[in-house]
């Protein structure tokens, strides 16, 4: 990955309303987004907003709704226009570029993804894959053939005919990436793009764009929600509150490192003196398999297989935890030929953790092992696992109702 | 003596100030205003001699095609029967005249009203300004027309014709300017991210979507135009008008009776044809 900066925010504003300059002099007081809009009923959108993002980067951006995301997010390609403030693309300052040029670069260089698809029902698949090459002036032939070659990537050439009202959410929400690398920028927006989308597909999208992203690095501007798909994508995450960002980190620097008490309630709740235990919040939603004659490993891959899951958590009858197999470990025993034993598929420092552990020591290991951490009794018995999800979901249920009162939970749409 | 509040002598002569208005204009502009009147002249004897010069069968031939390819052979066979029973009551020409003048206002009411529709659409402040205007095109009734167009036109079939523009513009633009500015404001958002101009926003995505509204607009200006045009029989323009008003005149209650029924069915025959317009056959 490159390491020269592909877009540079500096000191950037959105203030909606008449004459927004008259916020600046209470900004400067440090009066809040509530106070001002009380006293000027004028909106902060963006609040000094100062980051620069690699190219090839997949940056996301959290926060709360209303926080200043998409109002972010549109200044990069002046769907909203700043009200202070740089942004530099390549060096070149977007918010101060003339009409024509801004036009240039929109058709060639940085595209979007929408929420709600946001697909031209009167067009097709097609048509609507090659949307910005037609605001571009391309030629018909031309322009279809690299729609064509869009829609492949995704997996839609079959459908180029369709209209988008007969695809699924999930075909549309396809259509409507294929649109945005139709024009093959070097920037994607992505505003809460697979929100829509129910969780199965949601995930399948996410790794249709990492896999798109191993083939050509874009630099990718997404904004999310979900925790879990923000971990899964994201390079770098962005806290935004109230239109300021609060924090700026990988994953597992946010995690472990929380700039305030609103990335806390975002990443680990915000009670340190947590009473709750690894035990408390552990959850039988993995795959068992119970050490007998009947279901060998054989078997366990078959399942794994059907029901699409990476892992399995191995017990004896006595539901004492033995280990963790994957699809990938079965596998290698199995072709290895003899009988296979599910003590040679067993995954390296796949360690249960006791039921007692208080969730803080739980950070680590949760951002280091790839699976979810099983859970033991005293005894060794299988209580069950967490998964990164589930920590998150569950330190932030207890932790939010005297903290954040009247915002609404991260994961809630907005 | 009248007391104040009898409220029985106009105290602000707004009569004497519009008669003085429009004697003004006449006075003045009426050169002007037969410069107006030149195209819709033109237009309107076309579009006479063209429905008139056609034979009767080759009228009723096409507009059965015509209706059968829009909406289906039921509508076809409506209008091949409706056409032919005009014909047997004896109202063949007068219909054709009113059918040739409600083409030739229509055809000018969206010349007109749909590029106003769109620029009404494209600025808040325009729309504000044109709004009054619309209203009050909308609520005069039909007959206060008459009056100022027959001073600046004079009487005959053009001047019912312009008078019928006036009257059943408002639609055509009003829904023009809503069925644009009820696009999702996602789709203009979309094509803007794409690098979309604002004529290449227009054409391509605001317009097409926006056909639906647009075309109930024309079928409620091909409505008003309707009856419009047989109001302007009162001005002396030919037409359906014709023997209703003569009817009316002379106590012929079976000629006001027939003259009436034939702009009813025509209206029907209209009104599903262009209400067919905005909402395409599924394919
Ligand atoms: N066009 C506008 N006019 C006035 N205020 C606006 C406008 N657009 C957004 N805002 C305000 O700016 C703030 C930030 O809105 P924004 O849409 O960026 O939030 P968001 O983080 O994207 O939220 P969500 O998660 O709900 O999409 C909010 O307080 C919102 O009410
Ligand atoms: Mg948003």
């Amino acid at each position: 990955m490159a390491d020269k900066e592909k877009i540079v925010v500096k000191n950037l504003y959105k203030i909606f309303g008449h004459h927004p300059a008259r916020a600046f002099p209470l900004l400067k007081k440090g009066k809040t987004k509530e106070e001002i809009h009380a006293e000027l009923g004028l909106t902060i959108g963006v609040q000094d907003a100062n980051f620069s993002i690699p190219e090839g980067e997949i940056f996301v951006i959290m926060g709360l709704s209303g926080s200043g995301k998409s109002t972010l997010v549109r200044m990069f390609n002046r769907l909203i226009q700043p009200t202070r403030g740089q942004v530099l693309v390549d060096g070149r300052d977007i918010v101060s570029m003339g009409k024509a040029e801004l036009i240039k670069l929109l058709r060639s260089d940085m595209s979007m993804v929408f929420q709600s698809f946001a697909l031209m029902p009167h067009m097709t698949v097609l048509q609507n894959a090659a949307f910005g090459l037609e605001t571009a002036g391309m030629p018909k032939k031309e322009r279809e053939l690299r729609a064509l070659d869009a829609l492949e990537q995704v997996g839609l050439k079959p459908y180029a005919d369709s209209m988008p009202r007969e695809l699924s959410g999930g075909m549309q929400q396809r259509v409507g990436l294929a649109r945005g690398l139709a024009v093959d920028p070097s920037i994607l927006l992505m505003d809460e793009a697979f929100s829509a989308l129910d969780p199965l597909i949601r995930t399948e999208m996410q790794d249709e764009l990492l896999r798109l992203q191993s083939e050509h690095q874009r630099t990718v501007v997404f904004i999310s929600h979900d925790l879990d798909e923000a971990m899964r994508i994201g390079d770098r995450i962005a806290i935004m509150e109230s239109g300021r960002i609060v924090q700026i980190g990988t994953p597992d620097e946010i995690l472990q490192d929380p700039a305030d008490e609103y990335v806390k309630a975002f990443f680990r709740g915000v009670d340190p003196t947590n009473v709750l235990s690894a035990g408390d919040i552990a959850r039988k939603t993995q795959v068992t398999a119970i050490r007998h004659k009947g279901e060998g490993p054989r078997a366990v891959l078959e399942r794994l297989n059907r029901e699409d899951r990476p892992y399995a958590y191995v017990l004896d009858q006595k539901k004492v935890y033995q280990g963790i197999v994957s699809v990938d470990s079965l596998k290698s025993v199995i072709k290895d030929g003899g009988e296979p034993r599910f003590a040679d598929a067993f995954l390296p420092g796949a360690d249960p953790v006791d039921a007692a552990a208080p969730l803080q020591d739980l950070i680590p290991l949760l951002t280091a092992a790839p699976w979810p951490l099983p859970v033991v009794d005293e005894a060794g018995r299988y209580l069950g696992a967490i998964s990164k999800n589930i920590f998150l979901k569950a330190l932030y249920r207890a932790d939010m109702p005297e903290e954040t009162t009247g915002e609404n939970p991260p994961e809630a749409n907005g | 003596m009248a007391g104040f509040w009898d409220f029985e002598d106009p105290l602000i002569p707004m009569e004497d100030w519009i008669e003085t208005t429009v004697d003004w204009l006449v006075a003045n502009y009426r050169s002007e205003f037969q410069l107006i009147k030149w195209p819709v002249q033109k237009v309107m004897w076309g579009m006479e001699a063209l429905f008139k010069g056609v034979h009767p069968a080759v009228m009723i031939g096409l507009l059965t095609l015509a209706a059968w390819k829009l909406v289906g052979w039921r509508m076809a066979l409506f209008t091949a029967a409706t056409l032919f029973l005009v014909g047997l009551l004896g109202m063949w020409e007068h219909t054709m005249v009113t059918l040739a003048m409600v083409v030739s206002a229509v055809a000018f009411c969206a010349a007109v009203g749909i590029p106003l529709g769109i620029l009404a659409s494209q600025s808040d402040r325009f729309e504000a300004g044109l709004r009054p205007l619309l209203d009050a095109m909308q609520t005069t009734p039909a007959f206060v027309y008459l009056v100022p167009v027959v001073m600046l036109f004079s009487i005959g079939t053009v001047a019912g014709v312009i008078a019928t523009i006036i009257f059943a513009m408002p639609p055509i633009i009003r829904l023009t300017n809503l069925g644009i500015r009820q696009v999702p404001q996602e789709l203009v958002e979309a094509s803007r991210a794409f690098g979309a101009t604002r004529s290449q926003r227009l054409r391509r995505v605001q317009i097409p979507l926006a056909m639906p509204t647009i075309m109930a607009g024309l079928n409620q200006t091909i409505m008003l135009s309707l009856s419009m045009v047989v109001i302007a029989a009162l001005i002396g323009a030919g037409g359906l008008g014709v023997p209703v008003f003569e009817g009316l005149n002379s106590l012929q209650v079976g000629l006001a009776g027939v003259g009436g029924l034939s702009i009813v069915l025509i209206a029907m025959v209209l009104d599903r044809l262009t209400q067919a317009l905005g909402t395409p056959k599924a394919k």
